[in-house]
């Protein structure tokens, strides 16, 4: 440890470059960590579960035209139909998909009166097999029976008297009982309306992937009476993609009507989260490019200070350093530039976090990520001075008596 | 002597190919992550409708729950109109110019039994939509007041549409029908695409087009769907599609075109005595709140600009600031390493300023090839960002002229910004120190 004196020295002689490197190892580690974060919470966000079989799942929608076109009579022959196909396990008509980015929210109050705040929850209408055909786990309480639906008219604004909600929703609306123990309860919907809760699931997600009530679902027992209506069908798995095909064709046999939008809720997933999967391939290239840059960069001022300083090297070797000490020198002060450069860089880090938090809600980062992007730039620095350290060691001492 | 100290940078940056290219690489990443993200930014902060967008303003009035604000935060009123304060405001005509319009939609059924009938979005809107917001034609034209208010069933189609019902032929005059009613074609758009789409930013501000424009007010009497956001803090009293339209549910957007100052405040006292005049009908519970938003203010208003584009272009500000530093780095090594060249030619007569001529041009050729590289990764770079986020993002990728020169510019004034300091020492080398150990 007694070369850190001289070697500190030496790099006072040259502050410039010394500074350069650490102001460049500042920044990157700012990027970089702010960028590991947020990848993180990233990735997190998209692997929340919906609630949905979604590997097996899918949805189409169909919007009849003609003259003489039923709504109910053909809602009613459709699910008939589709659920006659082998491979299908249950399929239902449904006003909104989860995950999808669309759909329709209202607001649940446990007192009546428009004075009182509600808590915002997304709305699916469902029959008796909405819990089957969405793959719900039913906690507490019953599923609705078949007498319970009712047919929805276009612009109807009542609301029926029963009502499945989640766990999560159960719970923010009675937060000082047990989920199970809200059964039975009366909810109001449009500040006046009664609806009883007469089941609880376990987890299902509104459409809209990045409000803050996510989790907050209701089921209302109804058919919407509408020329244009979306099915929702749960296949056994495996059969999923063999039975959209042949769903469509079905469906298409009735010329009075469009055909459209049918998709996999993979990829409704897939597209609700695009956002998020792209900022995570796109700051994981820049992370890498930035990690690449950063340490040509400090390859090429190593390179360039082990070349000047060759004389100096073959007289230390001359006079008896071994290659192993000609390497440390090297190492101990890029360690010493990059010590100053992560200092830095944990302000700059620290400050970039509070200005992404301040300008764009992003939430703070935790502290520890903080010492460990210190550690692991520190590394990165003595990784890419290795190199031209190690061929410092090929210097001759020889050298130190060429020239004087 | 410009001509030849280029051909000495050239001649330079040849003799140290590996260390040359690292520099033109750092400044060509920078360049590329940077102007990506400007170029992103740039297009969804643009301004759509330049001509006149300080003439045009989205129109709201506070017709929201007694209880709570619409937007909590910023105490904004609603962002859209009920269909009640649309149609009084759009009677009232008191605007040199205005429209109302929402978004719905329907289902087309083509003569041409070809064509199979197809799903379309539906703009409804009333007349001066087409003069207001400068559309540009391709056959016939838009319609005028008296269509709005005789219900005449006209349509505007875009010219995707022409093509795909009618073959692209002029198609003025033609019948089409359309949620199951017969409309006459008056006029068919040209290519048309406002980015951001600045008239409606509900569903998407970088949406296309709608492909059909309809008289607004056919909505009551064809009881047309509202596609648009509709948002209600309560629900319609009584039944049925009449209920629906009479509540406080709002769906509707209103532009005005006021050409002057005068005009504006003329206009806004309006819409106070407006509002004075519903709170006498038990409408409009809350504190008179209204708000004449410009295209550009609307546009702010809404955060058309998305978080996570800001957050790149810092980003890659950062990243530019990461590949500069490495670039002064690199250019004091390579300045520093040609000494006994600097010293000679200080010897037999270069001044200080020729040296420092010079050695500012080398470094700006670096910057001129690194910025160069830097646009084909830029291209790269929002090749990239289509893949990554699909069809949304196709009107926000065009790298125009302008943007490529910027690019340039950026790259030429950081690489000499940087090319500073290691010139200012290459100038210092004293040249006896040098000459000596030759």
């Amino acid at each position: 440890m007694l070369e850190l004196g001289p070697i500190f020295r030496a790099l006072l002689r040259n502050k410039v470059g010394a500074l350069l490197i650490a102001v460049q190892i500042a920044f990157t580690m700012a990027i970089i960590v702010n960028s590991v974060f947020i990848i993180y919470e990233r990735s997190q966000e998209t692997k929340r579960p919906s609630g949905l079989d979604e590997a097996n799942s899918f949805f189409i929608s169909s919007s009849g035209f003609g003259e003489n076109f039923g709504a109910k009579a053909t809602i009613e022959k459709d699910l008939t139909d589709i659920r006659a196909i082998s491979g299908v396990v249950s399929a239902i008509q449904i006003n909104a998909i989860p995950v999808s980015g669309g759909g329709w929210s209202m607001s649940l109050q446990t007192e009546p009166g428009a004075e009182h705040d509600g808590v915002g929850t997304a709305v699916y209408m469902v029959n008796e097999n909405g819990l089957d055909a969405l793959g719900l786990e039913l906690l507490a309480g019953e599923n609705f029976v078949a007498s319970d639906i009712r047919w929805r008219q276009n612009s109807e604004s009542t609301w029926p008297d029963k009502v499945i909600v989640t766990k999560a929703m159960a719970e923010r609306l009675f937060p000082d009982i047990d989920y199970g123990q809200s059964v039975g309860k009366t909810v109001y919907i449009n500040d006046n309306e009664p609806m009883i809760i007469v089941g609880i699931i376990d987890k299902l997600q509104a459409p809209w992937v990045g409000w803050n009530n996510v989790e907050n679902s209701m089921l209302s027992p109804e058919h919407q009476e509408t020329d244009s209506v979306r099915y929702f069908i749960r296949t056994a798995p495996g059969q999923r993609d063999s039975t959209m095909k042949q769903v469509e064709e079905l469906l298409a046999k009735n010329k009075e009507r469009v055909v459209d939008g049918m998709r996999s809720i993979e990829y409704v997933r897939e597209r609700s989260y695009r956002g998020h999967t792209a900022m995570i391939k796109i700051l994981t290239t820049v992370i890498i490019t930035l990690t690449i840059v950063t340490s040509l960069g400090i390859v090429g001022l190593a390179s360039f200070s082990v070349n000047r300083r060759k004389k100096q090297i073959g007289i230390r070797r001359a006079l008896g350093a071994r290659k192993i000490d000609v390497i440390k020198y090297f190492m101990l002060e890029n360690l010493m530039i990059s010590g100053v450069g992560v200092l830095l860089g944990a302000g700059l880090t620290i400050a970039l976090n509070m200005l992404l938090v301040k300008a764009l809600s992003i939430t703070p980062m935790d502290w520890f990520y903080i010492p460990i992007g210190m550690i692991v730039l520190c590394l990165i620095g003595q990784l890419a001075v290795y190199g031209p350290a190690k061929k410092a060691t090929g210097i001759a001492p020889a050298i130190a008596t060429r020239t004087v | 002597m410009f001509g030849y100290y280029v051909k000495l940078a050239f001649k330079s940056i040849k003799k140290n190919p590996l260390l040359s290219s690292l520099m033109v690489f750092a400044i060509a990443l920078g360049i590329g992550a940077s102007m990506t993200t400007i170029t992103v930014n740039y297009l969804m902060s643009a301004n759509p409708i330049p001509e006149k967008s300080e003439q045009l303003f989205y129109v709201q009035v506070d017709s929201w729950d007694p209880h709570n604000a619409f937007n909590d935060e910023t105490g904004a009123p609603p962002n859209q109109l009920t269909w009640t304060d649309a149609s009084n405001l759009f009677n009232a005509q008191k605007a040199t110019k205005q429209v109302v319009m929402a978004k719905s939609g329907g289902i087309v059924v083509p003569d041409n039994q070809d064509v199979n009938p197809f799903e379309t979005q539906i703009r409804l809107t009333t007349g001066e939509f087409f003069n207001m917001f400068n559309t540009p034609f391709l056959y016939g034209a838009g319609w005028d007041l008296s269509v709005d208010q005789n219900n005449e069933q006209v349509v505007v189609l875009t010219r995707t549409l022409n093509e795909k019902v009618f073959g692209g032929e002029n198609s003025v005059g033609r019948n089409i029908l359309i949620a199951g009613q017969h409309f006459q074609v008056v006029g068919v758009l040209d290519t048309w695409q406002p980015v951001p789409k600045f008239y409606d930013v509900n569903n998407g501000a970088f949406d296309e087009v709608e492909d059909v424009f309809m008289p607004f007010f056919l909505k009551e009497s064809f009881e047309l769907p509202s596609w648009g956001n509709t948002n209600c803090w309560k629900s319609p009293e009584g039944e049925g599609f009449k209920a629906f339209l009479q509540s406080e549910c709002i769906n509707y957007q209103m532009w005005v075109q006021l050409n002057n100052p005068i005009e504006k405040a003329d206009y806004f006292s309006f819409l106070n005595n407006y509002v004075a005049d519903q709170k006498a009908f038990g409408r409009f519970p809350r504190p008179m709140n209204n708000q004449l938003s410009d295209v550009m203010e609307w546009m702010e208003r809404e955060e058309v600009v998305e978080d996570d584009a800001k957050m790149m272009m810092w980003m890659s500000f950062m990243f530019l600031m990461v590949c500069l530093l490495n670039t002064i780095g690199l250019l004091l090594a390579k300045f520093i390493g040609k000494s006994s060249e600097i010293g000679l030619r200080r010897a037999i007569g270069a001044s200080k300023g020729d040296v420092f001529t010079q050695h500012i041009i080398e470094a700006a050729c670096v910057g001129l090839l690194g910025g160069l590289v830097g646009l084909l990764l830029a291209f790269v770079g929002l090749q990239g960002i289509k893949s990554l986020y699909g069809d949304f993002v196709n009107n926000l990728i065009q790298l125009d002229f302008a943007m490529a020169s910027l690019g340039i510019l950026i790259a030429l004034v950081t690489s000499i910004l940087a090319g500073l300091y290691p010139t200012w020492r290459a100038c210092n080398i004293s040249p006896a120190n040098q000459l000596k150990s030759q």
